[in-house]
């Protein structure tokens, strides 16, 4: 099957541990979202199937399409097809966006292939009308001195550019306004398909209303605690996350 | 036939050497009795003052050992075939104005100045004909700001025996839209060369020169170069320097530029190339409301070295500098810069910054920075900071989750970190081109 599978999965940082023996399936076409209260290891989840070098993987594996990526380096299970949208985007001065998804996309083609320039523009003019992300921005250093709500379009922006096979979005409505926010919610829609999967992690349930989720998950102290539809969101908004922390014994579903 | 000729030669040989070695620079050539002077008087400097050593605060931190001078030649010789790879190779902007090519000091080619410029008044010559056809021009600026800097010697060496290069004089009100390209190169193994530049900009002219330093091979060679810019008032004068010297190459280049009333210069050293690469370079603001920013970028690879000294000097009220050096090392590189800021006693309302960035990407690079503030004025704002570091873990991190892999992860960013010094040359066709040129560098 086409999934993203995360199997007994425990990681810690700096000798803390931070998630513990999680189990989570993603298939392609599907749209899930993790919600849960600061502290839960939610971010963490996301940085350590990146392949973020400060975390520690103590046990478990991520399988994607049935290949364990947690011996790949980052730079190779994003060329694999993982993509993470960074909560706080790192800023690359002196690297315009153009360049920069260049390169990546350039890493993308078979060795000895030269990516076709006009081709690329006329791609990347596209999925940026399609963001409102004005064209001069293709001349800006990447993240430097944009606004939360630039920052964030222009994470949507090379998942476009790179059209992974599993997307994991963190926090990616945290610092938006409505707007913003569903200029974002509307380019990560179009990015729904059949062959992609995507893992939403959030704290609000306000952005899944407009990217609405096949499956909801709740993430307490490392754990899924429970899984549901996306009606769960909403049953979460109304009695918060405590009484998610009183029931977390319950088995959960997934 | 070889009619080469050791560059120290004379100091081992007689004296009446030395002055037939003189008198044999350009020879059936007439040069003018002044310039003759120039070369007795340069020589005559050199043998009296000492190799720098590393005692001497000008040279603290310097690998003065690379500055031996025995195993340079000055040479003639060059076969139709050089010439032809030369000319060939002598390319770098689409479109420039005009351009002069030298090979081992010697001039290969020349673009004239378009006649609608020449019939302004402007004038761009080989140094051999400027000295003689506009002596007037050239003989009260000639190498008339005594170096400071620690390279008294190199600048006495250049005067005994600088022979090519060029003189720009671009007279008041005339606007010069595109650059002016200068080629040097070293085309012989141990050849020397003594690239010089003089440039005076009249009240309210403006032009960009640039000048492309290059090896033909990869073999060792001696370049000794001075520039001059005199900015006049009003003026605006943009100078390029691409030093892509072979890796084997030892250079000195020594700048000097002075800004009078209201001028503006904005000078750009791209270090790319050479083994030992030491730069002086020295702003003088002389009138109110002048303005001189520094620029520099370094690619210091492999056992590079480049050593860098620089003086802000402060002579007037109202004047403004602003230098920024940027050095990216990796493998067993080193860098030094020296740099120190003067504001003279009567300069009120002076700006001055100085900025040293290094990136590390190695543990075996090693970079020494001695700023330096001397402010003798009331009412300035001063600041000055070098700091070194190495690549942000997040932002690799970033890049490399973008599926780009480590190697070009390091180059992008390595060029990102460079770029803010060629963005504030916001000259569009020479950013792209040194963008270009670094890309190839790393």
């Amino acid at each position: 099957m086409q999934q993203l599978e995360i199997k007994n999965l425990s990681a810690a940082i700096g000798g803390n541990p931070i998630i513990r023996e999680l189990n989570l399936s993603v298939a392609a076409g599907e749209v899930h979202a993790i919600m849960g209260p600061n502290g839960s290891g939610k971010s963490t989840l996301a940085k350590v199937i990146a392949g973020h070098p400060d975390y520690e993987v103590g046990g478990g594996e991520v399988l994607m399409d049935g290949e364990n990526i947690l011996e790949l380096e980052p730079d190779e299970r994003a060329r694999k097809g993982i993509f993470m949208a960074f909560q706080y985007p790192s800023e690359v001065p002196g690297v315009t966006i153009a360049n920069f998804l260049r390169a990546a996309v350039q890493a993308r083609l078979p060795e000895g292939e030269e990516l076709e320039a006009t081709e690329y523009y006329a791609r990347l003019y596209e999925k940026m009308d399609q963001l409102e992300i004005p064209r001069a921005f293709t001349s800006r250093a990447v993240n430097e001195g944009f606004s939360g709500g630039e920052k964030k379009r222009c994470e949507i922006l090379q998942m476009a550019m790179v059209e992974p096979r599993y997307a994991i979005l963190d926090e990616t409505d945290s610092g938006l306004d409505i707007d913003a926010l569903k200029i974002v919610a509307n380019g990560v829609n179009a990015l729904r398909s059949p062959a992609r999967g995507m893992l939403l992690i959030t704290h609000y349930q306000r952005l899944l209303n407009y990217i609405v989720p096949d499956f909801v998950h709740v993430m307490v102290q490392g754990r899924i605690v429970r899984s549901g539809g996306k009606d769960l969101a909403l049953e979460l908004e109304e009695k918060g996350y405590d009484w998610i922390r009183e029931h977390a014994a319950e088995p959960a579903i997934a | 036939m070889n009619n080469d000729t050791a560059l120290l030669e004379p100091v081992k040989e007689q004296r009446t050497r030395t002055a037939s070695l003189l008198y044999s620079f350009g020879e059936g050539k007439d040069l003018p009795a002044w310039f003759r002077e120039q070369q007795r008087a340069g020589w005559a400097e050199f043998q009296k003052l000492p190799p720098p050593s590393r005692k001497d605060q000008a040279w603290r931190f310097a690998n003065v050992d690379a500055l031996k001078l025995d195993q340079y030649i000055r040479t003639s010789e060059l076969s139709d075939k050089q010439r032809g790879e030369l000319l060939d190779r002598s390319t770098a902007l689409a479109e420039s104005a005009a351009r002069l090519v030298f090979a081992n000091d010697q001039l290969l080619e020349r673009d004239v100045i378009a006649d609608s410029l020449r019939g302004h008044g402007v004038i761009f010559q080989p140094l051999e004909r400027a000295i003689t056809e506009y002596e007037n021009l050239v003989r009260p600026n000639f190498m008339a700001e005594p170096p400071t800097l620690g390279s008294a010697r190199f600048a006495a060496l250049h005067r005994a025996f600088v022979c090519a290069g060029a003189f720009l004089y671009v007279p008041r009100g005339v606007e010069i839209e595109l650059p002016i390209e200068v080629f040097h190169w070293l085309a012989t193994p141990n050849a020397a060369v003594f690239p010089h530049l003089l440039l005076v900009a009249g009240e309210m002219s403006k032009v960009t020169v640039i000048e492309h330093f290059r090896s033909l091979r990869d073999q060792p060679g001696f370049a000794c170069g001075v520039n001059d810019l005199i900015v006049g008032p009003g003026a605006n004068v943009r100078y390029i320097c691409v030093q892509d010297w072979s890796e084997e190459v030892v250079t000195v280049q020594v700048n000097s530029t002075r800004v009078e009333r209201d001028g503006s210069a904005m000078s750009l050293n791209a270090n790319l190339g050479a083994l030992y690469s030491r730069l002086e370079s020295r702003s003088r603001l002389v009138g109110e409301g002048a303005r001189s920013d520094m620029l520099a970028i370094g690619i210091a690879t492999g056992r590079r070295e480049f050593d860098a000294r620089t003086l802000q000097d402060h002579e007037c009220p109202h004047t403004t500098s602003d230098l920024l050096y940027k050095n990216a090392l990796n493998d067993s590189a080193r860098t030094t810069f020296g740099g120190l800021i003067r504001v003279e006693p009567h300069a009120h309302f002076t700006d001055a910054y100085q900025t040293v960035r290094n990136l590390l990407l190695s543990d075996d690079a090693e970079a020494n920075s001695m700023p330096g503030l001397e402010i003798l004025a009331d009412n300035v704002k001063c600041s000055h900071g070098a700091t070194s570091g190495q690549i942000d873990e997040e932002e690799m991190f970033y890049l490399l989750a973008r599926g780009i892999p480590p190697n070009v992860a390091r180059q992008l960013v390595t060029a990102g970190f460079l770029d803010e010094a060629i963005a504030r040359l916001s000259h569009e066709q020479i950013g792209e081109y040194l963008r270009r040129s670094i890309a190839r560098s790393l």
